[in-house]
C-alpha cells in the first residue's frame, strides 16, 4: 500500500533526497547561473557583471540571430516532417509485422542509438563527401557511358542538404518508437471494422488509425522537433558555413567569442521555444486523456 | 434469390498457420435468410472461419463463394458482408450517428441520404436520438447496438456476428436473444453467429454447425443436434449426457438390444441399428428423458420395452437444486453415475427424493441415441 510520507520518513528521505539533491546542484543551480548571465555585461575577459540588462535578448533578436533562429526552426521543422513521412510506414510495418521480425526490425531502429553520434556523423560525411561513396560510385557509372563530359560530382555536404540530411537520419529513431508504441496499442479490431465497412486501407489509415495514433503522433513530433531544433554536432561537421543552426552559434559565443552573457541570452530564448513546443503536447495529451478517462 | 436457396459456399476451405491446421477441409452451405451459427469450443476454428468469411483471414486452400461469387481473394471493404465485432471495435473518436454512417461515407454516399439511413438503422436497434452521443457515454448493449447498426446500415447481404453476446450480463443477454432473432426477422438479411455458447446458438439458430480441432462435425437443426447427434462429441459438447459404452447383441429390423457393463440386462430400443452383432457403440442418454422412481420391488414398467429391461436400482449421491428442475446424481451397484433431471412441476416436487434414497432410473426405448463413433 501507498504509505504517506510521515508514515515512514526515514524512507522517503533515502529515496526522496539523493534525486532531489542531484537536480538542484546538477541541473537547476548551473541553469539559475546561465539565466543570471543572460542578464549580464562582460566586464573583463573573466568578469562578468550582473546588470540586470535586457540587451543580450535586444541583440539575440537581431536580424541576424533571428534569421539563424528562424532557420533552425526551419531545420527541425523540416526534419521532423520529413522523420514523419519516412517514420510512419516504417512504424506501420513494425506494428504489423510477425512478432520475429518485430523484434528484429525494433532492434534494426535502436542500433544507431548504441553508436556514438560522432562516429556515425563520420560515416555519414564518407558517404556525402566529394570523394565520398555516393560521388565515387556516380563517377564509376558515369564513365561506363563514352562521349559524356567530366564528370562534376554532386556536391552534398557543406550545405543545408547535408544538414537536414543528417539531421533526418540522427532523429529518425525518435519518431518511429513513440509512433510504434502509439500504433501498437491501438485495437486491431478498429482497423478491420473500418474495412469491414468498405474503407480502403488509405482511407482508414487517415480516418482510423492517425485519428487514435494522435497522441503518439504529437509525442513524436515534439521529441523530434525539440533536439533537431538544438542540435550541434550535425550542423557543424555536415553544414558550411551558411548552414550554421543556433546551437553553432551559441557554442562561439561561448567559447572563441568568449560572450557568456549573450551565448545564455540565446540558450534561453531556445529554451523558451522548447517549453512552448512542450506546452502544447502537454494541452494535447491532456485532452485525449479525458477523452480516455470518460470512457 | 429465395429463401433458402445457398447464398454462402465453402468449398474445400483449409487455413493453415504453419503446421497447425485451423480449419481442416470445410464443405458447408448457409441459406438466403437463415439465422446460421458455427459452434465449437474455443480453437475449435470457428472464428477462423467467420474471419475467412468476412475476408480477414485468406484461405490456404479451396474456395469462398458469396451468391455465387468466388470471394476467395476478394478484399473484406469489397464483400458484401458486414461483421458485428465480440469487441464491438466502436469508433472511440466518433459520435454514435458518425459511426454508423462511417460506412455510408466511405462508400460515397450523398450526406443527406446517409443521415436518413443513419436515422433508420438507429431507429431499427432502438437508438434513435442518440445519435450525437460519444461512444464513451455508451453502456455496452448500447455499443453493441451501434455496431448492429453500424453493420446493417450498409445492407450487407450477409451479417456476420462474433460471440454477439458473451459480453453482455445474462439478463441483458437474454433480452438481446429475442431482440436479435425478431431484428433478423424483420431485416430478412442472412445472419452467420460464431459462438462456444451452446445456449446461445440452439436459442437462435435455424441451423448449427458443430466444429471441433478444425473440422465440421455436424451441421442441423438445434432439435436435430440435440436429438440426434451424430457423434459423441456433439452428443457431450451439446448439453449434458451420460454416454453409456455397450455393444451391441440383437440387431432386429423393427428393434435392437445392446448389452451395456453394469446393467444386468441389455438395453432395448425401438429401432434397427446399422451395424453387425457385437459392433461397440455408445447410447447417449439425455438427463431429462431418465425417470426417478421410487423402489418398489419390481422395476418400473413404461410400456415400450420388454419387463424388467431400460431399468436399473441405484442410490442418490448428489442433488443439485436448479430451481425450475433439480439433478440427481445416481450411482449404480458396480460404481458407475447417471444424472437424471426431473422438472420441478409443483412447488413441493423437489421434496419427492431425497439423497441416499434407493431408487430406479427408467427410460423410454426411443430415448437413448445410438452412436457409433
Amino acid at each position: 500500500m501507498l504509505q504517506r510520507p510521515s508514515q515512514a520518513p526515514g524512507v522517503f528521505a533515502a529515496v526522496g533526497v539523493p534525486p532531489v539533491v542531484w537536480l538542484f546542484a546538477l541541473f537547476l543551480a548551473p541553469l539559475a547561473v546561465i539565466w543570471t548571465y543572460s542578464f549580464g555585461e562582460n566586464r573583463t575577459l573573466v568578469d562578468i557583471a550582473i546588470t540586470g540588462s535586457w540587451g543580450n535578448y535586444a541583440r539575440a533578436l537581431k536580424p541576424l540571430y533571428l534569421a539563424i533562429l528562424l532557420k533552425s526552426m526551419g531545420f527541425a521543422a523540416l526534419t521532423t516532417v520529413l522523420c514523419f513521412i519516412l517514420g510512419l510506414p516504417v512504424a506501420l510495418a513494425i506494428t504489423f509485422a510477425s512478432r520475429r521480425a518485430k523484434l528484429l526490425l525494433l532492434v534494426a531502429i535502436m542500433l544507431p542509438f548504441w553508436t556514438n553520434l560522432l562516429i556515425r556523423t563520420y560515416a555519414l560525411m564518407a558517404i556525402l563527401r566529394t570523394e565520398g561513396l555516393i560521388n565515387s560510385g556516380l563517377g564509376a557509372l558515369w564513365g561506363i557511358v563514352p562521349g559524356l563530359p567530366p564528370f562534376e560530382p554532386l556536391p552534398l555536404i557543406n550545405n543545408n542538404f547535408a544538414v537536414v540530411i543528417g539531421l533526418v537520419y540522427v532523429h529518425l529513431p525518435f519518431m518511429v518508437l513513440p509512433l510504434y508504441a502509439a500504433l501498437d496499442r491501438l485495437d486491431r479490431s478498429l482497423i478491420e471494422a473500418s474495412l469491414d465497412l468498405g474503407a480502403g486501407h488509405l482511407a482508414t489509415l487517415w480516418r482510423v488509425v492517425v485519428p487514435l495514433a494522435l497522441p503518439g503522433i504529437v509525442s513524436g513530433i515534439i521529441i523530434t522537433f525539440i533536439p533537431a531544433l538544438g542540435a550541434y554536432l550535425t550542423p557543424d561537421l555536415l553544414g558550411g558555413t551558411n548552414s550554421q543552426m543556433i546551437a553553432n552559434v551559441i557554442e562561439r559565443q561561448f567559447r572563441s567569442a568568449n560572450d557568456w552573457p549573450f551565448g545564455a541570452a540565446l540558450s534561453f530564448l531556445l529554451m523558451y521555444l522548447t517549453f512552448a513546443a512542450l506546452m502544447v503536447q502537454a494541452i494535447i495529451s491532456r485532452r485525449s486523456a479525458e477523452r480516455e478517462a470518460a470512457r | 434469390m429465395t429463401k433458402g436457396s445457398p447464398i454462402i459456399r465453402f468449398e474445400g476451405v483449409t487455413k493453415r498457420y504453419g503446421k497447425v491446421v485451423a480449419v481442416d477441409a470445410v464443405d458447408l452451405e448457409v441459406r438466403e435468410g437463415e439465422f446460421f451459427a458455427l459452434l465449437g469450443p474455443s480453437g475449435c476454428g470457428k472464428t477462423t472461419l467467420l474471419r475467412m468469411l468476412a475476408g480477414f483471414e485468406v484461405p490456404s486452400e479451396g474456395r469462398i463463394l458469396i451468391d455465387g461469387q468466388d470471394v476467395t481473394q476478394v478484399g473484406p471493404n469489397k464483400r458484401p458482408v458486414n461483421m458485428v465485432f465480440q469487441n464491438y471495435a466502436v469508433f472511440p473518436h466518433m459520435s454514435v450517428a458518425d459511426n454508423v454512417g462511417y460506412g455510408l461515407k466511405v462508400d460515397g454516399v450523398p450526406s443527406g441520404e446517409r443521415t436518413m439511413r443513419v436515422e433508420e438503422a438507429l431507429a431499427l436497434v432502438k437508438l434513435d436520438g442518440l445519435g450525437s452521443r460519444r461512444p464513451d457515454q455508451l453502456s455496452g448493449g448500447q455499443r453493441q447496438r451501434v455496431a448492429l447498426a453500424r453493420a446493417l446500415v450498409k445492407r450487407p447481404r450477409v451479417l456476420l456476428l462474433d460471440e454477439p453476446l458473451s459480453a453482455l450480463d445474462a439478463k441483458l443477454r437474454e433480452a438481446m436473444r429475442t431482440e436479435l432473432c425478431q431484428l433478423q426477422a424483420q431485416v430478412g438479411i442472412t445472419f452467420v453467429m460464431v459462438t462456444h455458447d451452446q445456449d446461445e446458438a440452439l436459442a437462435l439458430a435455424d441451423r448449427c454447425a458443430v466444429m471441433n480441432r478444425g473440422l465440421l462435425q455436424q451441421v442441423a437443426s438445434p432439435s436435430d443436434l440435440y436429438e440426434f447427434p451424430a457423434s459423441r462429441f456433439v452428443a457431450d459438447f451439446i448439453g449434458s449426457v451420460n454416454m453409456l459404452e455397450g455393444r451391441l447383441v440383437v440387431d432386429e429390423p423393427d428393434h435392437a438390444e445392446v448389452a451395456v457393463a453394469g446393467i444386468a440386462q441389455p438395453i432395448f430400443l425401438d429401432h434397427g441399428v446399422t451395424g453387425a452383432a457385437g459392433t461397440t457403440l455408445w447410447l447417449a442418454l439425455r438427463p431429462e428423458k431418465i425417470e426417478l422412481h421410487k423402489a418398489t420391488p419390481a422395476p418400473p414398467a413404461l410400456g415400450d420395452a420388454p419387463a424388467g429391461r431400460n431399468a436399473v436400482a441405484g442410490t442418490i449421491t448428489h442433488v443439485a437444486y436448479l430451481g425450475s428442475e433439480s439433478l440427481y446424481e445416481v450411482k449404480l451397484p458396480d460404481g458407475q453415475k447417471l444424472k437424471a433431471l426431473r422438472s420441478n412441476l409443483t412447488r413441493w416436487d423437489q421434496e419427492d427424493f431425497a439423497l441416499g434414497e434407493q431408487v430406479w432410473l427408467a427410460w423410454h426405448a426411443c430415448s437413448p441415441a445410438v452412436l457409433l463413433s
